[in-house]
């Protein structure tokens, strides 16, 4: 079980670097925001497979942090940029 | 060749094609997203080491604070280099910044490498005296109990950095609130995201503060999660920063530092040398100690990514 | 094998196929909203089966809370993210 579980994790890891390769080349900034959201995403993943394959303590508190800050590069890139042009009409209240 | 082993030079392989790609990448965005992806795989990373206490600030700081200055500051340079046109470094100070990084990295593998397998090591003493400090974690034994001077010192260093910054201000606007980091415009989603997240980022950064005593966690951790938050609550245009002026804002940074202060002179009075604990009564004041520590790191560290203050001060008390 | 590592295998498994499906869509899907569509949702499906598959191992109710916390947290971040992403690939042009 051990080792299934830590083949999954390598699976994952593998799937996040397949990802990474072709998302942070390219075109535009918005994909690029995307690997932060896909190595949040597998990063958890295969960190609890790790955490449940090895045993070490306090993993689950890693990937909590990691969960709760998976959207702060994308917020942060949403932030910045774009001057304050004309207003979106999505947000007219 | 072991699943664990093999999943291992797996992970070391990504990370330095992350890296490689970092530094590699065009443009200051692509490349702070690299690295905040490198922080993110450093965390799984240190997790194989069982350094769970290091992955945990890893993933605090690395993707909550770090990378939200990081993306900031390259956004205003893609303004700022737009304007004033681009000139790279040429190839002699880049050929030299290069060899003398490969040089650290090549000492640092060899001193690692040709370690010899019993390495030297405090693990065992610090083991054998931690029930004497009432704590389960080790590292914050370390940090708290064996080496609390040098974790003073630290968070003084953190409240210069923020005297640092907030030096770069223009002289008019000394005392004024930053600017960064809010939206151009409110957004409803971002507004939903932060309502949600900062009390659930509040009782996660103060239960990691609380179980660090006995479980990976601690000040730092808990205290960069709370930070976080602060962060996003601000980006969001929920609430506004702070003027830098403002005296709950400087006493909350401070207060670690003085609060640690205070133990470790209280140390030599009451228990006969400088930072020493009271036999029995070591665990409270350690928790005492680091409840002012998380405030301090809390407020420390949105100040650092809001920047220097770019507003002129209010001066007839109205915020 | 038993019942537990069974049903853990194959959430798991099933898992993994959904990380791989995300990865395909983030390789062949023509533009940069389609791929954020795969990415957010395939691989947030990926991580609540993972989690599932690792809930009946875990140690005790409050680490099991955990997790279900872990996989929520992911689901609203990815949620919000795609919205942002999507809203900032559309003001700022396709290029962004």
């Amino acid at each position: 079980m051990t080792d299934f579980l830590l083949a999954t994790a390598g699976a994952i890891l593998f799937t996040v670097a397949v990802g990474l390769a072709r998302i942070l080349g390219g075109p535009g900034d918005a994909d690029r925001m995307m690997a932060a959201q896909l190595i949040g995403t597998g990063g958890i993943g295969s960190l609890l497979l790790i955490a449940a394959a090895t045993g070490a303590r306090g993993v689950e508190d890693v990937a909590l942090g990691l969960a709760l800050l998976a959207a702060f590069a994308s917020a942060a890139f949403v932030n910045s940029g774009a001057p304050a042009e004309d207003p979106d009409p999505a947000d007219r209240r | 060749m072991s699943v664990l082993k093999a999943l291992d030079i797996g992970l070391a392989f990504l990370v330095f094609a992350v890296a490689a790609w970092t530094i590699f990448a065009r443009g200051a965005f692509a490349a702070t997203v690299g690295y905040v992806v490198y922080g993110l795989l450093l965390s799984l990373v240190w997790i194989r080491l069982f350094a769970v206490d290091v992955a945990l600030t890893e993933a605090a700081i690395g993707s909550g604070v770090t990378g939200v200055l990081l993306i900031g500051a390259a956004a205003r340079l893609r303004g700022a280099a737009s304007a004033a046109g681009e000139k790279s470094l040429s190839g002699a100070p880049r050929l030299l910044a290069a060899s003398l990084c490969i040089l650290v990295v090549l000492a640092l593998a060899a001193v690692v490498l040709l370690f010899p397998d019993q390495g030297p090591s405090l693990a065992p003493q610090s083991m054998r005296h931690l029930p004497e400090t009432g704590l389960g974690n080790p590292v914050t034994a370390v940090l708290i109990a064996y080496r609390a001077f040098d974790t003073m010192l630290e968070k003084v260093v953190l409240v210069l950095a923020v005297v640092g910054v907030w030096s770069l201000a223009a002289d008019r606007c000394w005392g004024g609130a930053p600017g960064e980091p809010r939206a151009e415009r409110p957004e409803p989603t971002l507004a939903f995201l932060a309502q949600v997240l900062a009390p659930l980022g509040i009782l996660i950064g103060i239960h990691i503060f609380w179980v660090g005593a006995d479980e990976p966690g601690g000040a730092f951790q808990g205290g960069a999660i709370l930070a976080a938050m602060w962060i996003i609550v601000v980006m969001a245009r929920l609430t506004e920063l702070p003027q830098t002026s403002a005296a709950w804002l400087r006493l909350a940074l401070v207060a670690g530092p003085l609060v640690f202060l205070i133990a470790g002179v209280a140390g030599a009075i009451f228990a006969g040398s400088f930072f020493a604990y009271p036999p029995g009564l070591a665990k409270p004041v350690i928790l005492f100690i680091e409840t002012f520590m998380v405030l301090s790191i809390a407020v420390a560290l949105p100040m650092l990514v809001a920047g220097p203050p770019r507003r002129e001060p209010k001066v007839d008390g109205s915020r | 094998m038993s019942l537990v590592d069974l049903f853990s295998t194959a959430a798991i498994g099933a898992g993994v196929f959904f990380f791989l499906a995300g990865t395909v869509g983030l390789l062949r899907f023509p533009d940069a909203l389609s791929r954020l569509h795969a990415l957010t949702k395939a691989d947030n499906l990926g991580l609540g089966l993972v989690v599932l598959g690792l809930l009946p191992r875990s140690t005790s109710l409050l680490a099991a809370l955990k997790l279900v916390a872990i996989w929520a947290l992911v689901q609203l971040a990815g949620a919000t993210a795609a919205q942002l992403v999507g809203r900032a690939v559309r003001r700022k042009g396709s290029a962004a």
